[in-house]
């Protein structure tokens, strides 16, 4: 197993109050797995994967990755973060963006420069090389954040929600963009989404979690076959039963609480509010 | 259009200073008109000691603005990465900060005499706290989202400081050299002024103990004409330097 998170357990500790994000997740994921992670918002996904990123010290439990404990960011992995806008650098051109992290692998400069063109090309970037990143639009932003983890060659890749801000036609061509580096490049990826749609289409297993304070509700294998497409896949009979029954397991996770949790009422309310 | 008002305002002044010592309000003694001060003007700069005094005055800013600039960054950049550091320094700095750099010149006559050392250590005293503060905000600017981008992609702490801590901190650094070069002038002047070390400032009390009063206006307005210069080339670095930044970025087509 390449990654495998055991018995993690996330408490932020504020002044006044402490949350407690992450209560029990155990989970593992094989070499060159696909796999995606739902659940309501505010659940902890964030908080898992910068755990798994060795950015934030879980409070207890481990994550292993090859075996050995992660307390710091390991090499050969990459992030896409939610908060796109904020972790492309506005002093540097995309371009400079997007090599930036191969100037740390040391690689020569035009191998680099080869690597950061066809990154930029595979998001249909090809042309905005030497704008600054808030010249362009959010969905462009976010596609120079994929494209800087695509170029990094990464064994494994956390995205958290990296579709959030584009067209629906953009984002079914960046899923099948990302299916297809999977297959070409063999990387692992742990892929955080709340559309339910794109977490079965993308993914060869998804993994419900609960609502805060939070633990594994259910692990789907996503029995498709492995050529997928946008038309027919979306549209045979297994992917509306696991949509459904992904659906209905997040619904219950948003109306009920992990029995023993101090903030129980407010989540109830809370879930209810999303659900509204 | 604007530039044009300024000037019309410039010529004014001018104007009212050749008119009010012959309607009696001042004494032509204490305040020459502009006609006079502008020929003692001519003088200075027919003389080479005006020239040596400048140099002297221009390198005494110049070395202890760069002392302070350098030394304001580090420490800002020490103080401000080093966990824990800022908290134990914070007291302290507030305590040294606003002690007024004048109340240091017993102090460096004591050290230096009348050399330029003088000058240079009050410079370099009420330039740094100017350029530290600035830094110390601007190394607190840095996004959280974007110093864990660079971590996560393996960029170490010096690569880190280089392309994250040090872009975010620039424009606080700008503003910080800019404020610190007006006060490095101020200060440069007043140190040859009180402790008589070379430069304009001594070159104006030299007018006034001779009783020159037009050759003392006109370096008085060399003074004035040297800070305008200092903040014209400040803004315009400023501005070269961030072309990115909200600040000065406008809309651009590309
Ligand atoms: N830095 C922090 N300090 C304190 N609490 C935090 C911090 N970051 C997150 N939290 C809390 O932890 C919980 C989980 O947050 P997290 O961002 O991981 O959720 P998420 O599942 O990613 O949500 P979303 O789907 O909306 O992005 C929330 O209750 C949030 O308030
Ligand atoms: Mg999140």
């Amino acid at each position: 197993m390449l990654l495998e998170v055991r018995g993690l357990r996330k408490v932020y500790q504020g002044k006044e109050r402490q949350v407690e994000a992450i209560r029990d997740l155990t989970f593992g994921v094989d070499a060159g797995d696909l796999v995606c992670l739902v659940g309501p918002s505010g659940c902890g996904k964030t908080t898992l994967l910068k755990c798994v990123a060795g950015l934030l010290n879980p409070t207890s439990g481990d994550v292993l990755l090859d075996g050995r404990r992660v307390s710091g960011p390991p090499p050969g992995m990459a992030v896409v973060f939610q908060e796109y806008g904020r972790s492309l650098f506005p002093w540097m051109s995309v371009r400079d963006n997007v090599e930036l992290p191969l100037r740390q692998k040391k690689l020569p400069r035009a191998r680099r420069r080869s690597m950061v063109d066809d990154a930029l090309s595979s998001v249909g970037l090809g042309d905005t090389h030497d704008a600054y990143p808030w010249q362009l639009s959010g969905g462009m932003q976010q596609r120079v954040a994929i494209a800087r983890a695509v170029a990094y060659q990464p064994n494994v890749l956390l995205m958290d929600e990296p579709f959030a801000a584009v067209d629906a036609q953009t984002r079914a061509d960046l899923e099948d963009l990302i299916r297809d580096l999977w297959h070409k490049l063999g990387v692992t990826i742990l892929f955080v989404t709340h559309d339910i749609d794109e977490a079965v289409y993308l993914g060869q297993r998804v993994i419900v979690l609960s609502s805060s304070p939070t633990v594994v509700r259910e692990d789907v294998d996503i029995d498709l076959p492995d050529a997928r497409d946008q038309l027919h896949t979306r549209a045979g009979n297994r992917f509306t039963e696991l949509r459904t029954h992904i659906y209905a397991q997040i619904q219950a996770a948003k109306r009920e609480s992990t029995p023993g949790s101090t903030d129980a009422a407010r989540d109830t309310h809370l879930a209810k509010q999303v659900l509204q | 259009m604007k530039a044009l008002l300024g000037l019309l305002g410039l010529a004014g002044l001018l104007a009212l200073v050749e008119a009010l010592p012959y309607t009696g309000l001042v004494s032509a003694d204490f305040l020459p008109p502009t006609h006079r001060i502008a020929s003692a003007l001519a003088g200075e700069v027919g003389d080479s000691g005006f020239w040596h005094a400048l140099w002297d005055t221009f390198v005494a800013w110049a070395i202890g603005l760069a002392i302070a600039v350098g030394a304001g960054i580090v420490a800002g950049i020490v103080i401000g990465t080093v966990p824990g550091l800022r908290a134990i320094t914070a007291s302290t700095i507030e305590f040294l900060r606003p002690i007024p750099s004048v109340a240091l010149i017993p102090l460096a006559v004591l050290m230096y005499g009348t050399e330029i050392q003088s000058t240079l250590m009050l410079v370099v005293y009420a330039s740094f706290w100017q350029v530290l503060i600035q830094v110390l905000y601007g190394v607190q600017d840095v996004d959280p989202v974007a110093d864990e981008t660079a971590r996560s992609y393996g960029l170490g702490l010096w690569a880190r400081i280089r392309y994250v801590l040090w872009p975010t901190a620039l424009p606080y650094v700008m503003t910080g050299v800019r404020l610190a070069a007006a006060v490095a002038l101020v200060l440069a002047i007043t140190a040859e002024l009180v402790i008589g070390a070379p430069g304009l400032g001594s070159r104006i009390a030299v007018a006034q103990a001779s009783n020159a009063v037009p050759d003392m206006y006109a370096l008085v307005a060399v003074t004035g004409l040297l800070g305008v210069a200092i903040n014209l080339g400040a803004r315009r670095v400023e501005r070269r330097l961030l072309r990115w930044h909200q600040s000065v970025r406008g809309e651009v087509v590309v």
